[in-house]
């Protein structure tokens, strides 16, 4: 049986490459048919905001590479409540069906991974 | 123990001395080191265009005398290391860039890499990251 990892993803998405430094990280697993998992995690749950506009910004749009992550298999996806909820994000309008998860809930998701990756 | 160990800084920050320090133990007491990945600014890690001053320990030199001197399997990530550039002469040719600056004992090679050492490795030891 193969061994799994969790991505925590822990940057904005227009903060430099690490969002999207992660997310190919999950994508890569997914390719390879692994247990991969992703938490949006601190400025992590800013990837899940709609109606972003990077063009503004002159970057490109992550929003298109995140949604690929089901495509490549790739739904065991979860969110921090705590991170969503100081920055003001409801959880019914994310652009990613995640399990948002409460602190408690965290701490158990993460040890039911074998790897851990936090970028 | 089978480590795989993931490098995220480059080789001036504290956490690539760390990583460098840990296999080192990890290899000094008996374990195995079934990779080194180098990704995100890791792979300035690498790069072989360093020039530490003198009177300053020198982590990129270490870094290729310590994967040398074992014969590591260590990789660097091919698409963090162009947009950075960290290019071999293959990379560099094929993008038209004056200069190589990754050469063995380094391989250039993608993220499948860090999965299949994680897959092999009993622990993925991760440096550098958030």
């Amino acid at each position: 049986m193969s061994k799994s990892m969790l991505i925590i993803s822990r940057r904005s998405p227009w903060s430099g490459p690490s969002a999207r430094e992660a997310l190919d990280i999950a994508l890569a697993g997914g390719a390879f048919d692994l247990q991969v998992g992703m938490l949006f995690l601190d400025d992590g749950v800013l990837q899940l905001a709609g109606d972003q506009r990077p063009a503004l910004l002159e970057q490109k749009n992550l929003g298109a590479n995140l949604q690929a992550l089901p495509l490549f298999g790739v739904d065991a996806l979860f969110a921090c409540a705590t991170s969503l909820a100081q920055r003001g994000l409801s959880e019914t309008n994310l652009t990613l069906p995640v399990e948002v998860l409460d602190d408690a809930a965290l701490r158990s998701l993460i040890g039911r991974f074998d790897h851990l990756v936090t970028l | 123990m089978k480590f795989a160990i993931a490098v995220f800084s480059p080789a001036h920050a504290p956490s690539s001395r760390r990583a460098l320090r840990f296999a080192e133990a990890a290899i000094q007491s008996g374990h195995q080191v079934a990779r080194l990945f180098f990704y995100q600014d890791g792979v300035h890690s690498a790069s072989s265009n360093i020039v530490t001053p003198q009177d300053e320990v020198d982590i990129a030199a270490q870094w290729r005398s310590f994967v040398e001197q074992h014969q590591l399997d260590a990789v660097v990530c091919i698409a963090a290391g162009l947009r950075r550039g960290v290019l071999n002469q293959d990379e560099a040719t094929r993008h038209g860039r004056p200069a190589a600056n990754l050469s063995a004992p380094w391989d250039l090679s993608g993220l499948g890499q860090l999965h299949e050492a994680a897959q092999l490795a009993d622990r993925l030891i991760c440096f550098g990251g958030d």
